[in-house]
C-alpha cells in the first residue's frame, strides 16, 4: 500500500510515522509539503503528523489546518480515504472541522510525555479492526494541548455512535470521558493523542501501536 | 482602520491556564479573586474599505476556534 505523510514546518513526529507505515507497508511514504496542494495518486491512507506545526501560533494546529495540502486532505477524507491524524495531527484535523471537538492545554498543565493504557473503544474501522474491544494496550503520549473538549450534546453523541476509539485507562490530561482518540462519522478519520508509530518494534517497548497500522493495511487488502 | 478582536473561553470550558493563574494570584496574596479566565487579543490594521462581513468570516474561519472560542470585534 502507497501512503502518504504530510509535512508542517514544525513537525517533527513526520519521519517516525514514515518509519513505521515503511516497516508496515514495505513501501516508503510519499512525504507532502503542506504548501502542495494535491496528494499524490494511488495512495492507500494519508498520516498527519505530530509535532508544532508553526510552533503552535494562535492555536495548536490552527495556521496547519488552513494550509494549502490541508484542503485536499479535507476532499480526500470526503471522498473515503483513511485519515489518521497523530499528535498534533489529531488538534489539526479538529481544527480542519474532519473531527468534532478541540484539543486545551492539559489540565495539568504539565506536558505529559510517558506511556498510557489505553483501552480500546470501537474495533470496527480499519483503524481499530486488530484490537479487541476493551483490550488494554500501552502507547505512549507527548503532549502540552491534549485536553479534549466537546459539548454534552456532541459528547454524548460521538459516544452514541461508537465512535471513541480509545480512552485514557489512567489520569493523563483532563480529557472530557477520558476520550484519547475519536472518529468521524464515516470511520475513515481517527484522531489520537497517543503516538502508535513509537510502538512499532518490540526493541522499543511494545507492538500495540504496530496493530493500527496492520490493521489499516488489512482493510485495504494491499 | 484599527481592530481588536478579543477571544474568550465560552462559558462552560474549563481554563486551566486561568485556574493557573488564579492560584499563582492567591499565592501572592491576592485575596478575594473569585474567577480568572485568560483570553487572546489580536490587533489588526485593515483597510478601511474592510467590511463587517469579512472581519467576521476572519474570526469564524481562523482567529476564534468556535468549538470552544466566542469573539468580540471592536473597531478603533
Amino acid at each position: 500500500m502507497k501512503t502518504a505523510v504530510i509535512v508542517f514546518p514544525g513537525s517533527n513526529c513526520d519521519r517516525d510515522l514514515a518509519v513505521a507505515l515503511g516497516a508496515v507497508t514495505g513501501v516508503r511514504p510519499t512525504m507532502v509539503w503542506h504548501g502542495d496542494t494535491a496528494l499524490p495518486d494511488g495512495i492507500g491512507m494519508v498520516a498527519v503528523p505530530g509535532g508544532f506545526s508553526y510552533g503552535d501560533y494562535l492555536r495548536s494546529g490552527a495556521i496547519a489546518a488552513r494550509s494549502p495540502i490541508m484542503r485536499a486532505v479535507v476532499d480526500a477524507a470526503g471522498a473515503g480515504l483513511p485519515v489518521l491524524g497523530v499528535c498534533n495531527g489529531f488538534q489539526v484535523l479538529t481544527e480542519a472541522g474532519l473531527l468534532p471537538g478541540a484539543l486545551m492545554r492539559n489540565a495539568g498543565l504539565n506536558f505529559v510525555c510517558r506511556d498510557v493504557a489505553l483501552t480500546v473503544g470501537a474495533t470496527d474501522t480499519g483503524f481499530t479492526r486488530g484490537y479487541t474491544p476493551g483490550e488494554t494496550i500501552r502507547i505512549p503520549v507527548a503532549h502540552h494541548d491534549g485536553n479534549y473538549v466537546a459539548d454534552d450534546a456532541t459528547l454524548d453523541r460521538i459516544e452514541g455512535d461508537g465512535r471513541v476509539a480509545f480512552r485514557y485507562a489512567e489520569p493523563v490530561n483532563g480529557s472530557a470521558r477520558a476520550i484519547a482518540g475519536v472518529l468521524n462519522p464515516a470511520g475513515n478519520v481517527l484522531g489520537m493523542m497517543p503516538h502508535p508509530e513509537r510502538k512499532i518494534d518490540a526493541a522499543h517497548g511494545g507492538t500495540d501501536g504496530r496493530r493500527l497500522f496492520d490493521g489499516l493495511l488489512a482493510m485495504v487488502g494491499a | 482602520m484599527k481592530l481588536r478582536i478579543f477571544v474568550t473561553l465560552k462559558p462552560g470550558v474549563l481554563d486551566p491556564q486561568g485556574r493557573a493563574i488564579h492560584h499563582a494570584l492567591g499565592s501572592l496574596g491576592f485575596a478575594g479573586v473569585e474567577d480568572v479566565r485568560a483570553g487572546k487579543l489580536i490587533e489588526m490594521e485593515v483597510a478601511d474599505s474592510t467590511d463587517d462581513a469579512a472581519i467576521d468570516s476572519m474570526c469564524q474561519k481562523l482567529l476564534a476556534n468556535t468549538v470552544i472560542e466566542n469573539y468580540r470585534i471592536e473597531r478603533l
